[in-house]
């Protein structure tokens, strides 16, 4: 459905194929600055490769994505560096400290350290930041993930399944650094089971 | 540009230390697997002195190939690799600051072990400045080729022992100027021409490869 506003992110009739089989066909949406997106749905009914193909890792069966009015295929690298995304594997060094992991992904992405500091305490690790990866607990770990979305500002979150592992309190401080990050006319793509609430967003209910 | 790619090889190089064991096995295998030659060839210094070359350069290339699953399996499984996909920097200059941080932690450790390993053959004097400059050129042309032969299998069931069946034919041109430049030079011909040759393979295959390995590293993240 094309929404009102000008779209920043839109996708057009994709399709997902993946072993031969397809998994969705003629999946459609635009979202505007600050508009979250939720897909929703059984195990296995393509909400990660959907997330993969938003982050351009994966290549769309048919259809096409578009930012701004243009191809995202025709400028992938542009692309990568607008998003982030935050996958099943937390992308952590066992032995890195957890500073260290933070101040890596940051680099990489092409971030300065100047918001480290802040990326910790949204996730409250300042006082692990210098235990080692490995004695990070599967919800530590989880959250030091996340920290990056702070650490690198960027406009699009592509986030699959963030609330895995995570306490209540670190689900609000998620759900607030989301909130803070549409308010900054940011735009997030998540897929949960329920545990993360976001207000007001655009659904996509998958069928298995 | 630059701020992402020394990320990644002050991240590698930080990974090798702390993981020194894994790092060392290389190395360890090299020196230990030479030392098995005088043993079960007989001490006798000229046949150990005319297989020395051919031998360390063989057990070299063996132990850069049992070291090549460190350069992406562990991102591969963590999540990493996809980070690193989605970097600020093309995959292809990731994949050249991987191969030069995995060859700074390994194919130079056996640079410079080597002298010492041409002494335990019996070789002349000239090899302990010959062979490790041959292996010098050789190995990081080593690890760039045997970069996409382990990014292709990733994910693999198995994959070390395929990464093998793979890459070694492709290290066989390497091994040959390898070793006929230091047999050259230990001899008196000169081996310049085969020294060049090694210097023309890496700077091909520093252009190469990493598109090479990047392609594949793509299709596995797919």
């Amino acid at each position: 459905m094309p929404s009102p506003e000008p779209a920043l992110f839109a996708a057009q009739a994709l399709a997902c194929a993946r072993g031969g089989r397809l998994v969705f066909e003629e999946l459609s949406f635009a979202l505007a600055p600050g508009e979250a997106l939720l897909l929703r749905g059984p195990n296995g009914c393509g909400k990660s490769s959907l997330l993969r193909m938003l982050a351009g890792l994966l290549r769309p069966a048919g259809g096409r994505l578009m930012w701004e009015g243009e191809a995202v295929a025709a400028d992938l690298p542009a692309h990568h560096v607008r998003l982030h995304y935050v996958g099943h594997g937390n992308a952590i060094a066992t032995t890195l400290t957890a500073e260290e992991n933070l101040a890596f992904s940051t680099e990489l992405l092409g971030g300065t350290g100047e918001h480290l500091a802040a990326a910790l305490a949204a996730f409250d690790l300042e006082p692990l930041a210098s235990s080692p990866g490995r004695f990070l607990s599967a919800g530590q770990r989880r959250r030091l993930a996340l920290a990056r979305l702070v650490a690198a500002p960027r406009k699009l979150w592509l986030l699959d399944e963030p609330g895995v592992g995570l306490d209540r309190a670190s689900r609000a401080r998620l759900e607030a650094a989301i909130g803070a990050h549409r308010a900054a006319g940011g735009i997030c793509v998540l897929a949960t089971h329920g545990d993360v609430a976001v207000s007001d967003p655009l659904v996509i209910d998958f069928h298995g | 540009m630059m701020r992402p790619l020394l990320a990644v090889l002050r991240r590698d190089l930080r990974l090798a230390r702390r993981r020194a064991g894994e790092t060392l096995l290389g190395v360890l295998f090299f020196v230990l697997a030479l030392s098995l030659f005088p043993f079960g060839v007989g001490p006798a210094p000229d046949i150990l002195a005319r297989i020395g070359g051919g031998v360390i350069w063989v057990l070299a290339l063996l132990s850069v190939l049992l070291s090549l699953d460190r350069l992406w399996q562990s991102d591969f499984e963590d999540g990493s690799l996809e980070q690193l996909a989605l970097a600020a920097v093309p995959l292809e200059l990731v994949v050249l600051a991987k191969c030069a941080a995995h060859w700074l932690s390994g194919g130079l450790l056996l640079v410079l072990v080597a002298p010492l390993l041409a002494v335990l053959m019996a070789m002349p004097a000239e090899a302990m400045l010959v062979l490790p400059l041959t292996l010098l050129l050789g190995t990081p042309t080593l690890t760039l080729v045997g970069s996409i032969g382990a990014a292709l299998l990733l994910g693999a069931r198995r994959g070390g022992a395929l990464v093998a069946l793979l890459v070694l034919p492709l290290y066989i041109p390497v091994l040959i100027f390898g070793v006929s430049a230091a047999e050259g030079a230990l001899m008196g011909l000169g081996g310049t021409a085969q020294l060049l040759i090694l210097g023309a393979m890496l700077l091909a295959s520093a252009a190469l490869a990493p598109f090479a390995a990047a392609a594949a590293l793509r299709l596995a993240l797919e």
